[in-house]
């Protein structure tokens, strides 16, 4: 059973909301990213997602694309983020971990290879930016086979017909986009989110996360209010950034960070 | 633009913008609604009279169209074989064939009650382009340009900013067009209900690289008649460069389904293709997906886009519009690489022997035209696209040759 599955089902169970921390995989560089992962879980993160960095991040604010830049003066290749995640497997074979980024880096190692490659170093979900379901028929069975899922973005866009499309290709999660905008961006219009996940809940069974827009444990605690999951990545990778020359320090600063978070959402 | 044609060719995209395996929809969640909304806006109003009447009337007025064709006697006969023609996009009003597409899409932008306009560029011609129809129409104007270029193309900056439209620098990436083209994208997620983003060529997600198509193609179908009624036959071989495609395609649609019309794309070759700076990915590239579409690229081996190297800002990007990377696949056209010692070979000689300045851009079409010339009979005809003229060159240029201007 993937592990995802697992992870909500016994969420659900004790009553409480997922935290799913993002990082860019190699961030601000290649030896910190593995112990970042295990201190963000000992900080109650629930599930883990490691951005794959990619050259043209279309999708994000300045903060993510400058953690991609950081990470790619290393050279972290898709090649090199599986090498992470087995790693982390060694430690952890429980808790989720989702990559995030876009797919070119997948087609260049072909859908195939990286399915099962991504299998094998025990990664559990994949969240490819910039494919919609309807370019992703072929990539989707491909996943499928090995039982990676997929997970989708949804955004206050999205109209009910493709709410239905992409919760029905989905699985594991769908991820709502709380935001017209990029990864950073701010103003989380809570009444919006909350009418958006009611809409999306009608259509399916699967877990909800809220991200794009989460900063503090003020606003983790409100959308772990309304949703299954609270996303948070930019309020992180700031901290990454502004301690960039001192990974160790970077590392606590997001531990300190999470870790309110978790207290406030319970 | 008026007639399409239909056979095999030239009937695609398919209806999610695909070219065979090229092209499609490769984009955000959230940009997925406005597109939508962009394919219906633009399948209504192609066929819509009214509108057709009003851009007509544009590029008549404004623009200056039919641009002229010009059989270039002197130069064809000291190449010593075909008879060269040109395509005089560069005498169309903002000196570039980029001015057809913009005033489509502003047109367009206007119907849908859209009050900001917003476009990247590189060379600084499709956002002077922008910039000039955002003023007639009275529409907001953001403009996102790499910093890289926006230091080698000062006079364009200001041209765009006499204009009034906001010219945002993009420090990102490489800082240069395709970093532009991010940063556009990114603006158009975060102000989608107001905004409407003209792509100034073949690229990006469906439906841009169709829309764009059939507002460049009135250059082929002008062409087409003109090269005719001058030469009294239809052209051996089409030649235009290649940077997203725009030009090119323009120029090459409406000849798809004549078997006997040779095509040949140009792209830049930079330091030579060996050297591996250029922005030649249908020559040197291979398939991938960015900027909402699958098409070739310059790419690393990790998938990563890398930085191309032209003499010409406007060829500068790693990508190129998807319906050319059909067309190589299906060996309709044939894409050839210029590289800057030839291009600017070309550039000096156009100027010096038919009192022409051509654009870099398109220098790059005319040196490969050179080649081609003398290959073939003196009864042959090549019909070359003057994409633009080279008068934000002359800059570049001169330094090139340790002149100070
Ligand atoms: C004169 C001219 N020709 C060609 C190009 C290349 O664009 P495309 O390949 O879309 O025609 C440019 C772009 O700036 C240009 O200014």
């Amino acid at each position: 059973m993937n592990r995802l599955n697992v992870r909500f089902d016994k969420l659900r169970e004790i009553g409480r909301k997922a935290l799913i921390p993002y990082v860019t995989a190699g961030d601000p560089n290649p030896q910190i990213t593995v112990p970042m992962m295990h201190a963000m879980v000992g900080a109650g993160a629930n599930i883990i997602e490691l951005g794959v960095p990619f050259s043209d991040p279309m999708a994000d604010g300045p903060v993510i694309q400058r953690a991609s830049e950081r990470a790619l003066k290393y050279n972290i290749s898709l090649r090199d983020v599986l090498d992470m995640v087995t790693t982390f497997r060694k430690m952890d074979d429980i808790t989720p971990v989702v990559l995030m980024g876009y797919l070119n880096p997948i087609e260049v190692m072909g859908y195939e290879r990286f399915a099962e490659e991504a299998k094998e170093a025990g990664v559990d979900g994949v969240l490819i930016v910039d494919i919609p379901p309807e370019e992703a028929t072929e990539l989707l069975a491909t996943l499928e086979k090995v039982e990676v899922y997929p997970i989708f973005l949804l955004a206050p866009t999205s109209t009910p017909e493709r709410i239905k499309l992409i919760c029905s290709a989905a699985n594991g999660f769908v991820y709502y986009v709380a935001i017209k905008g990029v990864t950073g961006a701010s103003h989380l219009d809570l009444s919006e989110v909350k009418a958006k996940v009611s809409e999306i809940r009608e259509v399916t069974d699967l877990p909800i996360g809220v991200g794009f827009g989460i900063k503090d444990a003020e606003t983790a605690e409100q959308i772990s209010k309304v949703a299954d999951a609270v996303v948070v990545g930019s309020a992180l990778v700031s901290r990454i950034e502004a301690l960039a020359d001192e990974p160790q320090k970077a590392k606590n600063s997001v531990v300190e960070l999470l870790l309110s978070m978790r207290k406030a959402m319970g | 633009m008026a007639t399409k044609v239909d056979p095999i060719m030239g009937s695609l995209p398919d209806e999610q913008g695909h070219f065979g395996p090229y092209g499609g929809l490769f984009v955000p969640e959230t940009l997925m609604g406005p597109l939508a909304e962009l394919r219906e806006a633009y399948e209504k109003y192609m066929v819509d009279e009214t509108f057709i009447a009003e851009l007509e009337a544009d590029l008549a007025n404004y623009v200056g169209r039919p641009s002229a064709l010009y059989h270039a006697e002197r130069w064809s006969r000291e190449l010593g074989g075909a008879q060269i023609y040109l395509k005089r996009e560069d005498l169309n009003h903002t000196g570039a064939h980029k001015v057809n597409n913009t005033i489509g899409q502003a047109l367009l932008a206007k119907r849908m009650g859209k009050t900001r306009i917003i476009a990247e560029t590189g060379a600084g011609q499709h956002g002077v382009a922008t910039a000039t129809v955002a003023a007639r129409l009275g529409l907001e104007c953001v403009v996102f340009m790499g910093e890289v270029d926006i230091a080698r193309q000062e006079a364009n900056v200001y041209r765009m900013r006499l204009l009034g439209a906001e010219v945002r620098a993009v420090s990102s990436g490489s800082k240069t067009l395709k970093d532009a083209l991010n940063e556009a994208m990114r603006d158009w997620v975060t102000h989608i209900d107001n905004t409407f983003y003209i792509i100034g060529t073949v690229a990006g997600p469906h439906p841009y690289p169709a829309m764009v198509r059939d507002f460049q193609a009135i250059i082929g179908h002008e062409a087409r008649e003109q090269i005719q009624q001058q030469s009294g036959k239809m052209p051996d071989a089409l030649v235009a460069c290649v940077g997203g495609g725009s030009n090119a395609i323009g120029l090459f649609y409406p000849f798809l389904d004549d078997k006997g019309v040779a095509i040949y794309g140009v792209e830049a070759a930079g330091d030579g293709l060996e050297s591996g700076r250029h922005a030649a990915p249908l020559c040197a590239g291979r398939p991938g997906v960015l900027h909402g579409n699958r098409t070739y690229l310059m790419e690393d081996d990790n998938g990563q886009i890398i930085e191309t190297h032209s003499i010409s800002a406007g060829l500068d990007y790693p990508g190129v519009g998807p319906e050319h990377a059909w067309l190589k696949d299906a060996g309709r056209a044939n894409y050839v690489a210029v590289d800057d010692q030839e291009a600017l070979a070309a550039f000096h000689a156009l100027t010096k022997i038919e009192g022409i300045i051509p654009a870099l851009e398109s220098s790059h079409a005319l040196a490969y035209a050179a080649k081609l010339a003398p290959t073939m009979e003196k009864e042959q005809v090549i019909l070359v696209n003057l994409s633009g003229r080279g008068d934000k060159d002359i800059h570049t240029v001169a330094a090139i040759e340790g002149i100070e201007l």
